[in-house]
Order: structure tokens, then sequence, then C-alpha cells
């Protein structure tokens, strides 16, 4: 039997799912299975970001991944491919100057690159700023989930307003507040 | 003789570990089902390089930082500092079984610590994979309140030390799995019936689909014992911690429902059976003479399924978590006063649950 997903490897993964007592099936193969996040920790589960990293290299050709490897971070020195060995960046800066290799990482991981949560209250205007805009957010949310939309649409024009002012302020960077 | 140990500070370290860990005592809500809930906020100084790539001058200044901003910090007050490297192997693999630190931060070559706060509930790990790791542990299901803790002693450290963080990305970590929130929340579930009833790959797999994670009692990699889970939450970036523990509780809510229903049945359809396999244990418990940390979670898994079933004259639950851990060979060792065997260790273990066991029977007696 072939993997329902890719059609080409042998299914070895196989689920049974009762739903409703409706029964439906899934054969998988371990690769598709493994992508999908369907196998169990009986067996050793083992995310290893070094793979995720090699797997997403495969598509290059070995100019543009010799280019890749070779980009260097800055501050701490590390190249790119010390990165693909370890999984392990190198400083806090590293994710600036790899933000082009990471994006897409960091999408596959976390299914987004953009933070929504806490930010440290020693950050300044802008930190207050996405918080406010955070605190917005679960507001909205909590309108539409009791459906009182005249409410969630003012929050949303807050939202934007404040979006809109964090995009200016990114334009025009200031220093980072440092330690007193 | 104490167990081999360094130069340190033994004496804190008793104190340390005399006292019970406060995520064992079989307490809590939901403690039939749920043996503790923990949360975990990695965080790095924006000024020095991740812990790998960081100089042993440079992550003492870290771990100096760390100590001096939790001093001001009204959730490490009274809080004990371990420096890894000033204790011996063998009471770092002591706070690992205890959970209060992880393997890497176990291996005690670099200039890493624990700073514990005075009840073990809120504790910091400093230069392990990340400079800051912050956990926080409650007994039984607990996410909102261990999630208050974390996130007020997160905020009394930031005030005085400078994250790493970017708009973008939020908290930036050694490693891209954890950067953005940098939390990992965890609820360490027990599921017996959900196994016996073969049950648990439809929920492992509902678990996995909706974008958490299970993993062993020992955390990463770690095989699953004494059907026990540790569910958590997997990403950290494009979600709110709010909207993370939210979904775990929601998803842990279920699985605990099922459960229970899968108890009912059990109990329903094969009440001998399950109380004959539970006794069974209990006795094996009590009378071996030899015995593997593996079968004592095991055994304890069977004999904690019955004490929640309300089956009377076994052994409280608070014993039956703190086997866990006692059981495990570090701290055997540590009681036993030197090192031993696997062999020797398998008969001392047998010898301390005996004991433990007899103890409960006389505090139930009396």
């Amino acid at each position: 039997m072939l993997c329902q997903i890719c059609g080409k490897n042998a299914a070895s993964v196989h689920f049974t799912e009762i739903n409703d007592n409706k029964m439906s099936e899934l054969h998988l193969c371990e690769r598709c299975a493994e992508e999908k996040g369907m196998q169990g920790p009986s067996k050793k589960q083992k995310f290893d970001i070094a793979d995720l990293l090699a797997g997403m290299v495969d598509g290059m050709t070995s100019t543009e991944e010799e280019r890749v490897g070779h980009v260097q971070c800055p501050r701490c020195g590390m190249a790119y491919s010390a990165f693909k060995e370890t999984g392990r960046l190198g400083c806090a800066e590293c994710y600036q100057a790899f933000q082009f290799q990471l994006r897409p990482l960091l999408r596959r991981i976390h299914g987004d690159t953009h933070h929504k949560g806490k930010v440290p209250t020693r950050d300044g205007e802008g930190a207050t700023r996405s918080r406010q805009i955070q605190r917005l957010h679960d507001e909205l949310q909590r309108a539409v989930e009791r459906e009182d939309f005249e409410r969630a649409a003012g929050i949303r024009d807050e939202v934007k307003r404040l979006e809109h002012e964090a995009q200016e302020a990114r334009q025009t960077p200031s220093p980072r507040k440092t330690q007193e | 003789m104490k167990p081999g140990n360094g130069n340190g500070t033994p004496k804190n370290f008793d104190e340390l570990i005399e006292r019970a860990t406060p995520w064992l005592s079989g307490e809590g809500p939901q403690a039939g089902m749920v043996l503790s809930t923990r949360m975990r906020l990695a965080r790095n100084l924006q000024s020095v390089p991740f812990t790998h790539r960081a100089r042993d001058e440079q992550l003492q200044g870290v771990l100096m930082s760390v100590v001096a901003a939790a001093e001001r910090a009204p959730g490490f007050q009274n809080g004990l500092l371990l420096k890894m490297n000033d204790i011996g192997t063998l009471e770092r693999q002591i706070l690992v079984e205890r959970h209060l630190v992880s393997h890497e931060l176990g291996d005690g070559t670099r200039p890493r610590g624990l700073l514990a706060g005075a009840d073990e509930r809120l504790s910091l790990m400093i230069n392990e994979e990340d400079h800051l790791r912050l956990q926080a542990m409650a007994p039984g299901f607990q996410l909102a309140e261990s999630w208050a803790v974390a996130d007020a002693a997160d905020d009394e450290l930031d005030e005085a030390l400078d994250f790493a963080f970017s708009d973008e990305t939020g908290y930036l970590t050694s490693c891209p799995t954890n950067a953005g929130t940098g939390l990992r929340a965890s609820v360490l579930v027990h599921l017996p019936a959900l196994v016996l009833m073969d049950e648990i790959p439809k929920v492992l797999k509902g678990i996995s689909q909706v974008g958490l994670n299970v993993r062993g009692l020992y955390g990463e990699h770690s095989e699953v014992m004494g059907n026990l889970f540790q569910i958590s939450n997997q990403t950290t970036l494009g979600v709110s911690e709010r909207d993370s523990i939210e979904s775990l509780e929601r998803v842990v809510r279920q699985i605990l429902e099922h459960e229970e229903r899968a108890r009912e049945r059990m109990m329903r359809d094969a009440r001998v059976q399950i109380e004959d396999k539970v006794w069974r244990a209990y006795g094996t418990l009590r009378y071996c003479r030899s015995i593997q940390a593996r079968e004592v979670i095991n055994l304890c898994s069977a004999v904690r399924l019955g004490v929640a079933l309300g089956m009377s004259g076994l052994c409280p639950l608070p014993v039956m978590s703190g086997l866990l851990v006692l059981t495990q060979p570090a701290h055997l060792q540590r009681y036993a006063g030197r090192e031993l065997t696997p062999a020797e260790r398998n008969v001392y273990r047998a010898q301390r649950v005996r004991e433990q066991l007899a103890a409960a029977g006389r505090d139930a007696d009396s």
C-alpha cells in the first residue's frame, strides 16, 4: 500500500480514527507521518533541528548552499553553516544576521514568524505599544467570542492605529535602551 | 560518609533535598490524574553570546548578574544558589531526578547554577542551553496559577536584566524552537485506563494534531513509563502565552474526561481484573527483595490507579508519587551513603520501597 499523502513510499504507519461512530483509516509512510507529527512517543521521538535544516536546503543548488553557509553573524562570528550543524544560534544578533534563512525555518517550526505575547518592561515605548497591541488582540478575540461586534470593530481600529505607529517607529529606529 | 561531593555547600544542599518535592506532593487539583504542572520560560541576556558560544568568564558574569537580579526579586527571597561545578556528580544527578535541573545543566563542567526559591516551586537554571530557564512547578493541574507565578518572577527579573528580545521574533533563544514566548507549559498526567483500554494511540494522535507535544516522565527523548505522559505546547512563536496555556488546558481537560470515562468503563466491565492487578502490584511493591526503577514506576502506576478509584487499604498518593523520585539511582545512593552497583541498587531499592509502604500502612493504622 502506498502512502496516502506522497503516494510514493510504502505506507508503514497506520492510523484508525473513530469519530461519531464513523471509522476512518489513514496509511502513511514514515516520513509523511513524521512531518504531520503523527509518530507516537512510543517510538523514540527526536526533534532534530539539524535534520530539519538539512531538509530545507535540499532544494538548493550547491553554489546557493555555499553562499548561504558562509553568511556570518557580525557580532559573534558564527557562520550559518555552523548553526546548520548544531541547531543552536550564537547570540541574539544571529537572528538579525540570518533573518532570511531563519524566517522560513521559524515558519516551518511554529507556523508563524511574528511574536505575539509578553514583551520586556524595560524595552521602552515600542514594547509598551506591542504589549498594548497584544492586550487589544486578546480583547478583540473575547469581544468576537461574545459576539459584541460593535466593540470588536472599535478595538480593531485601535489595533490598526497602533500597528501603523509601530511600523513608522520601526522605519526610524532608535538605539536600544541599554542597562543602567 | 556523605556521598561524593566537592567543596560545595552540602548543608544547604541537604536542606534542599530534605524537603518534599512539591511537584510530587500528590496533592493539588485533579491529583488522581494529574501529578504536576510546570511552566518554563527561556531568557537570554542581550549582551552575552548564548551559553554554548560564551567564554567561561562571560558565563560567570551572567551567573553573577542573574543572582544579583534574583536577590531583589521577592519570588526568590531566601532562595538557595547551587553552583554546578561546586557540587558532586551525585548531587547534580539528584537535582536532575527532582526535575530541578536538566541533563544539560547537570554536566557541571561550566559556570552553571541552580537558584531554587524557598519552596522549590520556583527555580532558575542559569547558563543552561539559554542563560536563564525560569521554572515554576505546582502539584496537580494548575496551569493558570503556575503561569501567574512564572510571569511575576519573570517581571521581577526583567526589572534588573536586559533580556534579548526583538519586536519581530520576541524573546531570542539559543534554539529557534523556543523563540517568541520562550514558554514551555507542561502537565504530567497519569493515563492508565486509556493505555489499558488501548485508546491511547488515538489520544496521542489527537494531541499532536493540535500542535501539542507528548513526552515521558524525564523530558525530551525520554520513554513513557508508568503510564505517565508529559503534555506540553510545541510552538512559541505567533501565539501568546495566554493562548498557549488555554489551548493546553482545553486539550488536557478533554483527555482527563476520556480517562475518567475509560476508568468508569473499566470498573464496570472488569472490576475484578482491575482490582487483582492493583493488589498484585501493591503486593509486589510491599514484599519485593530486588526491583528495578522501571518496575517500581510501572507498579506504582497500578497502585495509583487503585487509590484514585477509591480502593481502600492501599497507600496514599503522596507516598506513591514520592517513590517515583526516591527510587531513582542517585537518590538511592545518597540514602545508602555510598555508590551502589546496579544489582545492589535493586536490592536496596526494594528495601526502601518496602519501608515506605510499611510506614504508610502504620500511619493508616494509627
